[in-house]
């Protein structure tokens, strides 16, 4: 069975704005996908650990040590918009975490 | 048409390089002549470059007229897949939300070439961030098939793939995730090599799934993917999951020993069904030289193969959920204008700067993380790549490489699969689990199919030993002498 | 209020004082021009990659180990998804549930003189957002017409430490606060300045009736800068709290804001949006496993923590025949110079200890001063000097760098100890105030400062007052 999904909420937290006929389509397409992913469920044991990294290994560092850094004007070099020397962005209606 | 400079292997070109038969300015007009040519009807890229890599070229001549030794990349012209950071040059990722994004820094892979003569021709097409299995993701236009001017080089790496397959440069360098240098090589007729994860550095490489992307290379022989890979491998202290050398960077010492004794596994799960007859034959085939050579030849199961492609379309999103984030209109890219606020202004830049099979890929991935989903979609998916890594343990126990083909199909038709993209994922379903493990693979051409479209066979290693899937393919490919060629250069 | 329990528990960030940033080598510096302390890793830019600083790592676990934390043998980055300008990545490379530091306490000295044992939930590692500043005329946050971004903060080490909701007052949060800061000093991690914010700090609250074991809904509160703003964000913030629940208003679990003019907290109201972190693991980092002979090296080489160091020296200093004020104890504790005092103390047993305290309790620079101390130390004793002019001779000694003989001899500071000279001054200044001199007679004995006094000024301030109140005793007894 196709998976049912919330595309507004998912949408929201993915920050995409998406067309209504998007949105219909990623319900469909989104719903197909899932139920062949879900898949996954059947083979996975409780006892199976699961693996973030394909080659094992721990403990690479840097030493605390400077590196060349970039120029403000480098910095800047892409920017859609900035303003003394920052990036410019339109006003920040909601708060961060 | 007679061959070329353009058409030569690298080794070939810097063994005359060498001895001044040849300078650097003939190797790059070669290949300039014919992008000229052909680079109209092939669309591979995306960015050329060619008073650069004139002007290189111009240096090396002078520098090796000088009397010092040179490095086996300097001179050779080589493409890089717009994913590819190039300081001071537009980079892409194929998205419109890049279109005008010109990196600060080079990529690691592309810095060591780079610093050792390598002349870049240009930036090569691709599947938007590198998600897709045909080039047609691309914001830019698709790619077209030297092979078949009407179908797809396969994906995501198209453009290099078919870039070197055209000869419009001698070799490229492209990123595999899933199947993007292996399935695009054998789709196009070339050798690509997906090397163990962390083998080469992912510094500049802009992340699609960061656990799984790899920097591959696409040549026309198996001894130039040995120097290439040589040439970019190697511990980079920018890249923390970047492997220590291990055992040595000398890929091409040993290409001559042969098969004699090696053990080789034949992947019992990659000749079921929907796979093409013609691809199963030209396989098949390959596996009977291989014996004939005196490997020792056997079949192997890989239980979970199957559940790799599930896995893969859960963690690859996952991850290309967060790695793609960064795209939001602030620091660089796209902004939409207009916005009455930032999260609109971001939701807005990314609705319009993302494609749709990006957007798709955002979705899924955001969803498998989100509250609730993550351990029956992401939780699960990490436990089914432990299991396709014990897999590979189990069949590497006794055997030296695996054996599979490379794609069930050979060069499909552009437009054919657009809209169904479950029919799509399964292009990769043979090239998966390798990154889900890891591991090294190489596909290289083993014949034609009744459409005279070239068929890849991939044969897998354990983690770091290219140097035995590299001398394997190499005696493969003595053994098969196809000197492929394709149409587009006949006439 | 009464009735009413209040419950506090802390988060705490602490921007590491490292050279460089937590996962690239830009300096960590504050105040540099905008954008100036990037690269493309800490710019978010395409295509680069994390490398975690070894030393930041050592001073988490350094942190750990003062805090009694179990250092984990394997512990792991996630990444927590968020969109904010100020965040390059959109996401924060942070620690979810392996964290480095797991447990722990924090045994805090309250006003009381009571010592209470604060559990550590978990101390992690994670990295600091960029600063985001909003412009409107007004100069209002939410009439603000644009936000500009600096990234110079993005990618500071951040170390995050949350204690268990065991605080029951203000005080004690600011008990808190207080001792682990003096921890961070001793340690020698972090600035630990709130006011430049290398030291944040965000509060949990909740209140409940007295004697319940439920938790009563949970406000969280964010900027306080300031130790004092902390304090009083919570008295506010518990009382208002309070109030409601009298009035039978239900609470609602939410952020609020301190603003610092209005002495309020404010909810944070913010367009509706979904929180949901979506926690993985950092693909491009591989996990931390501390080796245990690393992290008990880390352990033996910990320097003495604020706790242990109060304990034994509050005792030497206590000891009875110091005859030390607690007032003075207090302060002498409350820094470096409790070292300093005692090893000048050693040095000088013949010099009574206030005397020393009166030197060594305001001076800053008491530690590195501390052989100048004991050489003016050994002239007032021998009351060669004034304790007034030691002091005076201190401060020129600091100024001038040239040594005290050099400058007593100059100013001629010497006390004139000569019974002759003194004596001749003693008797002009008995003919020159019958008035004084007939008060003492009829038994006023107290005046005899005056008159001590008015030799030591005719002398220049040299005359030994000990020697002068001799000389003019006998002369007037006569
Ligand atoms: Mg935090
Ligand atoms: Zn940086």
């Amino acid at each position: 069975m196709p998976v049912e999904i919330d595309v507004d909420h998912v949408a929201r937290l993915a920050r995409l704005e998406l067309t209504p006929e998007e949105k219909e389509r990623l319900r469909e397409q989104l719903g197909l996908i899932l139920e062949h992913a879900a898949k996954v469920g059947e083979v996975a044991a409780e006892d199976v650990p699961p693996t973030a990294y394909a080659i094992p290994r721990s403990n690479v560092f840097r030493p605390d040590r400077p590196d060349a850094m970039l120029t403000q004007e480098a910095a800047l070099a892409n920017a859609p918009d900035a303003e003394d020397g920052r990036f410019r962005v339109p006003r920040i209606a909601e708060t961060g975490s | 048409m007679t061959a070329e400079l353009c058409d030569a292997g690298a080794w070939e070109l810097g063994a005359k390089l060498d001895i001044g038969e040849i300078t650097a300015a003939e190797v790059i007009e070669s290949c300039l002549a014919r992008v000229e040519e052909v680079e109209e009807r092939v669309r591979a890229f995306l960015t050329l470059t060619p008073e650069v890599a004139r002007e290189r070229a111009a240096e090396l001549d002078v520098h090796r007229a000088s009397g010092a030794p040179r490095s086996p990349v300097a001179g050779i012209p080589l493409a890089l897949k717009d994913v590819l950071a190039t300081k001071g040059i537009r980079t892409t990722c194929g998205s419109q939300i890049l279109e005008e994004y010109v990196p600060p820094y080079d990529a690691t892979a592309w810095a060591r070439l780079s610093g050792e003569g390598g002349v870049l021709v240009g930036k090569t097409n691709c599947d938007e961030f590198a998600m897709g299995s045909s080039t047609e993701n691309s914001a830019f236009g698709p790619v077209h098939n030297p092979w078949d001017l009407s179908r797809v080089p396969g994906g995501s790496s198209g453009g290099s793939a078919a870039a070197v397959a055209a000869g419009e440069v001698v070799w490229a360098l492209g990123t595999d995730t899933g199947g993007s240098v292996r399935q695009p090589a054998a789709l196009c007729g070339v050798v690509g090599m997906k090397p163990t994860y962390g083998l080469v550095s992912r510094y500049g490489l802009i992340a699609f799934a960061s656990s799984l992307d790899t920097v591959g290379t696409f040549t026309r022989g198996v001894r130039d993917a040995a120097l290439l890979l040589g040439a970019i491998a190697g511990k980079d202290p920018r890249d923390a999951t970047s492997l220590d050398d291990g055992p040595g960077r000398d890929y091409v010492g040993t290409l001559e020993k042969g098969v004699d004794g090696m053990r080789f596994g034949v992947v019992q799960e990659a000749f079921g069904e929907g796979v093409e007859p013609g691809v199963r034959d030209a396989v098949r085939a390959a596996v009977e030289r291989i014996s004939a050579m005196g490997g020792r030849v056997d079949e192997v199961s890989l239980p979970h193969a199957d559940y790799g492609l599930s896995a893969y379309y859960l963690i690859a999103p996952s991850e290309a959920s967060s790695n793609l984030a960064r795209y939001d209109g602030v620091r660089y890219g796209l902004r939409v204008p207009d916005a009455s606020d930032s999260i609109e202004m971001m939701a807005r830049t990314r609705g319009a700067g993302f494609g749709a099979e990006v957007k798709r890929r955002v979705m899924l991935g955001t969803y498998a993380l989100s509250a609730g989903y993550y351990e029956a979609y992401y939780g699960q998916a990490q436990k089914v790549r432990t299991l396709i890594i014990r897999d590979y343990e189990r069949a590497f126990a006794d055997h030296d490489v695996l054996i599979s083909p490379t794609s069930p199909t050979t060069a499909f038709t552009i437009g054919e699969r657009a809209d169904d993209p479950m029919a799509m994922y399964l292009s990769d379903v043979f090239t998966i689990p390798a990154n889900l493990a890891g591991v090294p693979a190489i596909t290289i051409p083993c014949g034609l199919d009744a459409n005279r479209l070239p068929v890849g066979v991939q044969l897998t290693g354990p983690v770091l030993a290219e140097a035995t899937v590299l001398r394997a393919a190499h005696a493969l490919e003595a053994d098969l002498a196809l000197a492929l060629r394709p149409p587009l250069l006949a006439a | 209020m009464a009735g009413w329990e209040t419950v506090i528990g802390l988060e705490c960030h602490v921007e590491l004082s490292t050279r460089t940033k937590m996962f690239c080598g830009c300096r960590n510096e504050f105040g540099a021009p905008p954008n100036t302390n990037v690269c493309p890793v800490c710019l978010g830019q395409p295509g680069s990659l994390p490398v975690p600083n070894e030393e930041a790592i050592r001073r988490i676990v350094r942190i750990g180990l003062a805090l009694d934390s179990e250092i984990a043998p394997h512990s792991l980055f996630h990444r927590k998804n968020y969109f904010y300008p100020d965040m390059p990545k959109n996401y924060q490379i942070s620690q979810y549930d392996l964290p480095i530091c797991v447990g722990g306490h924090l045994d805090v000295q309250l006003p009381s003189g009571e010592v209470k044992r604060v559990g550590i939930t978990r101390v992690h590692m994670e990295e600091d957002t960029g600063k985001t500043s909003h412009v409107s005329a007004s100069g209002r946050i939410h009439e603000a017409e644009h936000a500009l971004v600096d990234y110079n903060r993005a990618g500071v080490p951040l170390v995050e430490c949350v204690s268990e909701p065991d605080l029951r007052s203000p005080e004690e949060a600011a008990a808190y606060l207080r001792e682990l800061r003096a921890i961070l000093e001793a340690l020698d991690v972090s600035d630990v300045r709130m006011e430049e914010g290398s030291l944040r700090c965000d509060a949990n609250v909740s209140v409940r009736p007295a004697g319940s074991t439920e938790l009563g809904t949970k406000v969280e509160i964010k900027n306080m800068n300031s130790i004092r703003s902390l304090e009083r964000a919570l008295v506010f913030e518990r009382d208002r709290q309070i109030v409601a629940l009298e009035a039978g208003q239900p609470l609602v679990q939410e952020t609020r804001h301190w603003d610092e003019d209005s002495g309020s907290t404010k909810s944070m109201r913010s367009k509706e949006e979904a929180f949901d972190y979506r926690y993985f693991p950092e693909p491009d980092i591989p996990p931390i496993e501390p080796a245990r002979a690393w992290v008990e090296e880390l352990r033996a080489s910990l320097p003495e923590l604020p706790r242990a160091r109060r304990e034994r020296l509050g005792e030497t200093l206590s000891a009875p025949e110091l005859e030390l004020e607690p007032a003075v104890i207090a302060g002498l504790l409350s820094s470096d110079r409790a070292e300093t005092f005692i090893d000048v103390q050693r040095r000088s047993p013949e010099v009574g200890s206030r005397l020393i305290a009166s030197f060594v309790l305001n001076e800053p620079e008491a530690a590195e001063l501390s052989d100048v101390i004991v050489e003016i130390l050994g002239f007032v004793h021998g009351e060669r000097l004034s304790a007034s002019k030691g002091k005076e001779v201190l401060e020129e000694v600091k100024g001038s760098g040239r040594s005290p003989v050099e400058i007593i001899d100059e100013r001629d500071w010497w006390q004139v100890s000569d019974a002759d000279a003194l004596g001749a001054i003693a008797d002009e200044v008995i003919a020159e105030n019958p008035e004084v001199v007939e008060k003492f007679l009829a038994g006023k004995d107290a005046v005899i400062g005056f008159l001590v006094g008015q030799v030591v000024k005719k002398s220049g301030g040299s005359a030994n007052p000990t020697l002068a109140r001799q000389l003019l005793q006998e002369r007037l007894s006569r």
